[in-house]
């Protein structure tokens, strides 16, 4: 996170007042994005969608200001960050790569895409390389079933994947 | 905005028409195959051959072979060019003047097309879903048009009624009878949900429509919304599908700028505004009650019913719930009639049905076959049968709570009861085929871990019970199991099955019973020698 730099401001800060005590102009986007919504309760998994848009992840400190400004408990809005696959608390590699785990692609062989991946980076599903490079993530379905089985390389969805190709493309990334 | 300002757009874009529409299909499937950079070029080769007056190059939705992406049709001369690479754009120009293009076609008259009825789809792949007009040219809005100003809501009901569809989301239950029961709860504040929580594995049907004919889903809510008085709807849709969000947002903008959507709708009283929730990637939200929640911006748990959402749903309001594909058949009905629709299908499901064909198949894609089609002409005619010389071995519908058909029921026609009968359900529409390299106790524990991962928690059978038959499974595929943990999971299936909560939980153990039903030998091989006749001690 931004180093504390106007560390002369109050560090209390007012429901009122706007932005984050650490100056980070992020918070103010998000804070924008909760009054498009009335800082309605309702609005809060929207707030989250942002959050995680602008930031990466959800960590302790972002949860905190969502629940201050929109006034919930910090348990409703911890409960709601964690109850949805999407959200996430840590922070995400360099690259992600997200192999669709859907019916389709699984009787196509997913799960030998998922094998070739984790014994290449010595990491399970849902976790990220020691380096920070590459995150090796599943969807439940992306609903490509007509290609599958299917890759997200960094937003990408590529079509008719093998454990050699995915490997080929994991690769990239290393020399990268 | 006025029925004379419908006809006039209409009469504009056609006046406007082309001699020849190239249509390249913008769905998710194509775009992960590149299709962008071959519209892209199919544009440039157009101004660089000079035919930019007799040419149209359209980006349309969803073109239903998605195996053989990127497509490209020629109207009128009905060439399907099938894996159109960037590169063979000029070709395609040239050959529409009688050259020989450099890319593969495929026959827009085989069986996989010319046994399928469309009506939910029947805009997909036709009509540009980024542009109003493009549907409006295509009829759309007049049903609403028609609706708001011949019909009272009571008269609106009973032609849903009368109509026969159901619910397409997977239990069939009668549309126009919620209808009426939203009508009739007292209240002044009603709301109109679409489900389009997509969340069954191996389904991407709602995808294909929300992508290709994001209006007609907008126009039904808005028919469904004047007959049970509601003034605002929420779509709530899966994060899983940005294009899907994408192209609904720009449909909604334009639908406010023309009017269509709002205040005094066709210049009548009626007012109605459509918003996004946008999901965050839970299965369970796809039950009605955890949807609401999660609209509320709660955690997606379920709650007991009574009280049904007809009654008492979102915010305690009297809410009407539909699926995406029910709200698409809507205005289709109200333009051709309640008689047209029930006249097709079968005597207590009608109309069409919308399936997702994907798995050990030759043809992938996306097909709308009348009801009561067997399923041999579904997997063997139009989807070509197993590839590589495989044989089909069962076919899966209804994702994680629906179970496995195994082929010698092929002949069995798709509807409500008779998949029932099966043991398994309509589901929503995914139908994966399965070949004989496929092993069913793997099958019913792929479904399984996705049940456990998924359960929300809230009740114990599903949180506990789908963690145990997981291990169950798990066990008897690693071949440390016996005779009595088969029996064990049994009286699991059993228990879930009858206490959970909601229909997650209810129907989890479906494919599993499924596939013990009709390949409980392949259970049986894995099964170590019970002992525990001799070896009593040893537990």
């Amino acid at each position: 996170m931004t180093a504390i730099s106007n560390i002369e401001e109050k560090p209390v800060v007012k429901p009122v007042a706007s932005g984050h005590a650490s100056g980070d102009k992020r918070f103010k986007i998000l804070e924008v994005h909760m009054k498009k919504h009335q800082f309605k309760h309702d609005a809060l998994i929207e707030v989250l969608h942002k959050a995680q848009e602008l930031f990466g992840y959800l960590e302790d400190d972002l949860l905190l200001f969502i629940s201050s400004k929109l006034k919930l408990p910090p348990s409703r809005v911890y409960g709601v960050a964690t109850f949805y696959h999407f959200f996430t608390l840590k922070p995400k590699g360099e690259h992600t790569c997200v192999v669709c785990m859907g019916t389709a692609c699984y009787v196509k062989g997913a799960d030998k895409l998922i094998e070739a991946v984790q014994d290449k980076l010595k990491i399970k599903a849902g976790e990220t390389t020691a380096d920070n490079k590459v995150s090796l993530l599943t969807a439940r379905c992306i609903g490509a079933c007509g290609i599958a089985p299917a890759v997200v390389y960094d937003g990408a969805v590529t079509p008719r994947q093998t454990p050699e190709s995915t490997l080929e493309q994991i690769n990239k990334w290393g020399q990268a | 905005m006025t029925l004379n300002d419908l006809s006039q757009i209409k009469e504009t874009e056609l006046f406007a028409r082309k001699k020849i529409v190239l249509r390249c299909c913008m769905a998710a499937g194509c775009m992960s195959s590149n299709s962008q950079g071959v519209k892209e070029q199919l544009e440039k080769a157009v101004i660089d051959a000079g035919l930019q007056n007799e040419i149209e190059v359209r980006g349309v939705g969803c073109m239903k072979l998605c195996c053989e992406g990127p497509l490209v049709q020629a109207d009128p001369q009905e060439s399907l060019f099938i894996k159109v690479t960037p590169e063979s754009a000029p070709s395609i120009i040239a050959s529409l003047n009688g050259g020989k293009p450099d890319v593969n076609q495929s026959d827009p008259h085989a069986a996989f097309f010319a046994k399928q009825l469309s009506i939910v789809l029947a805009n997909s792949g036709v009509v540009d879903p980024e542009r109003i007009e493009s549907y409006i040219t295509a009829d759309g809005y007049r049903a609403l048009h028609e609706v708001l100003t011949e019909n009272t809501p009571k008269e609106t009901i009973e032609i849903m009624v009368n109509s026969g569809l159901r619910g397409r989301g997977g239990a069939g239950f009668p549309t126009g009878l919620k209808w009426g029961t939203v009508a009739k709860s007292p209240g002044t504040k009603k709301y109109v949900i679409c489900n389009a929580d997509e969340g069954d594995p191996g389904a991407f049907m709602d995808r294909s429509v929300l992508e290709s004919d994001p209006h007609s889903v907008l126009e039904g809510m808005a028919i469904a919304a004047y007959a049970v008085g509601a003034d605002q709807g929420f779509i709530y849709v899966r994060a899983e599908y940005p294009l899907a969000i994408s192209r609904l947002q720009i449909a909604i903008k334009q639908a406010k700028i023309m009017g269509l959507l709002g205040s005094g709708i066709f210049e009548t009283p009626f007012h109605f505004n459509v918003d996004l929730r946008i999901g965050a990637g839970a299965f369970v939200c796809g039950e009605e009650t955890a949807l609401m929640m999660s609209v509320e911006g709660k955690r997606g748990t379920p709650r007991p019913r009574p009280p049904f959402p007809a009654e008492s749903g979102l915010f305690d309001c009297p809410t009407l719930l539909n699926n995406v594909e029910t709200f698409a058949n809507v205005p289709a009905i109200y333009r051709n009639g309640a008689e047209w629709f029930a006249g097709i299908g079968t005597e207590r499901s009608k109309g069409t049905k919308v399936f997702a064909l994907a798995g050990k198949i030759k043809n992938t894609g996306l097909i709308e076959v009348p009801m009561g089609t067997p399923l041999r002409t579904i997997v063997e005619e139009m989807g070509g049968g197993a590839p590589d010389g495989g044989k089909i071995k069962a076919v899966q519908t209804g994702g994680p709570s629906g179970g496995c058909i195994p082929a010698q029921h092929l002949d069995t026609p798709v509807d409500y009861e008779s998949l029932g009968k099966l043991g398994s359900i309509m589901g929503s529409g995914g139908m994966i085929v399965m070949d004989d390299s496929t092993r069913m106790v793997d099958v019913a524990r792929f479904f399984m871990e996705f049940c456990m991962d998924e359960s929300c928690g809230k009740c114990i059978p599903c949180r506990t019970g789908t963690v145990q038959m997981h291990n169950l499974l798990d066990k008897i595929l690693k071949r440390k199991a016996t005779a009595r943990d088969l029996a064990k999971l049994e009286d699991l299936c059993d228990m879930v099955r009858n206490t959970s909560l909601c229909g997650l939980g209810q129907t989890a153990p479906n494919p599993t019973m499924s596939t013990l039903r009709f390949f409980r030998n392949e259970y049986e091989e894995l099964l170590q020698p019970d002992t525990l006749g001799t070896d009593r001690n040893a537990s």
